[in-house]
């Protein structure tokens, strides 16, 4: 019988734990995904890579819920990534069991991030090939937070970030561009910082919005699309108001 | 995680024989150093299904050999179980919440002690009482205070009486049938107000306003009903408490000593009165210089 104890993460000689910057490759690889908090929303937003002809679109959500209050998007391996959110799902049952409580999203995305380090230094296993955005409401304070952990099982708060294909670019865009946003403005936040990376149109992204009310909504084409439109159309009166000479008062 | 995780955050072992049938997913611990914080990689992979992990770690220890198994371990609980000799109580109010009761301990017929500690402190917002085993209760409701207070320093932020009470009834029930003998009430005032929890070794957990539990409850329970009223005052329910206990010490005797008072606020618990119930009786039944009706006369011998 073969032994499974022999550990496949080790350190080299100058400190680094390869297979976990292997895996950090493998998320640069995924789909570009951005998360942004507002007052009182939080966003999720993920590029759609063009469905195949023959394959059933709906089967292929990227933005899943946890539970009532916290949803997730991940880049990298999906397979990774349905084992992980099975996990996380069943840590939140659990978790309302025995304190007879909803999580709070930091404790999720503690839970998982606990996960992906447990699987940098265990025997015979290779880390999970995936970053999550994690976003929610706490359940009685009510406020809006975003997480992102990484296939190390280091995990810390955002106000707004990205991860997948293009990331850089993307958080440099928030970066720029990121102020305390409410309500359809922090939607529109998040589809600018996709389209930097995306071909713009509504059936190359796909967008949740979280409430306290409603929970999670995914948003229709539609939706997307008209959005979509509003942002070109603003770009393009940016634009022109740049050209034209300002007036004098 | 899994059913597991309903039972304790403890490692699980499997107990053989004619349970492992009907707690098939369900592992019982045996009473060693928490290590939940280790858990250890080989449970990580050998495990095929997370919920049956357990069995691959259990130790086990061998069944007494008897023709009547039931018998003997019914025969064996009723030996460990001591009787529930004592009074406690608590009940919900506008104020708050208010804890009371007596100080006996006895063995059978034999006052052991009059100045046992029966309400337990289990951190500066929580309060456990005592009935049953005192070294249970004792025991258990230090165990979760430090579990409490893990959570505290896991989650910022301080954890429910929902939540406590759960962790206790959890633990209790995994050890259900082994003689553990906790009747305790859990009182507290967390984010959502004052709560309070009935708590039992048979695993059973109750929420509720009013609770009495010992062997002088039926006593308290007729002073404490009759007399409550959700609008006390706080000086109201303490002597309602109080009441309540003094009436229970006065017919049962297993309870007496020194009726303890407590009450839990939005700023946590506070000791109220520690009166000897001997001493209360006089103030509340003084007595009366009475008229001699007859007077026995000193007969001067012939």
């Amino acid at each position: 019988m073969a032994r499974y104890d022999r550990a496949i993460t080790v350190f080299s000689p100058d400190g680094h734990l390869f297979q976990v910057e292997y895996a950090l490759e493998a998320v640069r690889k995924g789909n570009a995904a951005v998360g942004v908090r507002g007052t009182d929303v939080v966003v999720l937003g993920v590029e759609k890579k063009s469905t195949a002809k023959l394959q059933d679109a709906r089967s292929v959500r990227k933005i899943v819920s946890l539970d009532d209050h916290i949803a997730l998007v991940c880049a990298g391996l999906k397979a990774d990534a349905r084992v992980l959110v099975n996990r996380a799902r069943i840590e939140c049952q659990s978790h309302r069991l025995t304190v007879e409580d909803p999580v709070t999203v930091e404790y999720i995305t503690r839970y998982i991030a606990g996960l992906q380090q447990k699987y940098t230094q265990s025997g015979g296993v290779r880390p999970f090939g995936l970053s999550t955005l994690i976003v929610g409401f706490d359940p009685y304070t009510g406020v809006p937070s975003l997480y992102q952990t990484d296939p190390s099982g280091a995990f810390s708060a955002w106000k707004a970030n990205a991860t997948g294909r293009n990331s850089n670019s993307m958080r440099e865009f928030l970066e720029k561009n990121y102020k305390e946003t409410s309500g359809q403005e922090t939607v529109k936040l998040a589809i600018r910082a996709l389209l930097e990376v995306v071909e713009s149109g509504g059936k190359n992204i796909e967008i949740a919005v979280m409430t306290k009310e409603h929970g999670l909504r995914q948003l229709e084409e539609a939706e997307i699309d008209a959005i979509v439109a509003e942002i070109e159309a603003e770009k393009a009166a940016a634009e022109a108001a740049k050209k034209a000479p300002p007036k004098e008062t | 995680m899994g059913i597991r995780a309903i039972l304790s955050s403890h490692l699980p072992n499997g107990q053989f024989g004619r349970h492992s049938l009907c707690l098939a997913a369900v592992g019982r611990e045996i009473m060693k150093l928490d290590t939940s914080g280790l858990e250890s990689a080989a449970s990580l992979f050998g495990a095929s299904s997370e919920l049956f992990d357990g069995f691959a770690t259990a130790p086990s220890f061998e069944l007494p050999v008897t023709n009547d198994f039931d018998g003997f371990q019914k025969e064996a609980i009723q030996m460990v179980k001591p009787a529930k000799g004592t009074t406690t109580l608590a009940f919900i109010f506008k104020e708050g919440v208010m804890v009371a009761a007596d100080s006996r301990a006895s063995m059978g017929g034999y006052i052991s002690s009059q100045s046992v500690k029966k309400i337990i402190e289990i951190n500066p917002y929580m309060l456990g009482t005592m009935a049953g085993g005192a070294a249970d209760c004792q025991f258990w409701h230090r165990n979760l205070g430090i579990k409490c207070r893990l959570h505290e320093l896991a989650n910022k932020r301080r954890i429910s009486v929902t939540g406590a009470s759960k962790l206790l009834a959890n633990i209790l029930y995994s050890y259900r049938g082994m003689g553990l003998s906790v009747g305790t009430m859990i009182a507290g005032w967390d984010e959502t107000g004052p709560g309070l929890y009935y708590v039992d070794s048979e695993g059973g957990r109750l929420k509720g306003t009013r609770f009495s539990v010992g062997s002088g409850s039926p006593y308290a329970y007729g002073v404490l009903d009759s007399g409550y009223r959700y609008d006390l005052s706080i000086e109201e329910a303490a002597e309602l408490a109080r009441r309540a206990i003094y009436h229970a010490t006065f017919r049962d005797g297993a309870s007496g000593g020194v009726a303890s008072v407590y009450y839990v606020g939005p700023n946590g618990w506070k000791k109220l009165s520690g009166d000897d119930v001997g001493e209360l009786h006089y103030k509340y039944y003084p007595v009366m210089p009475s008229t001699v009706e007859q007077e026995m006369v000193e007969v001067s011998g012939a």
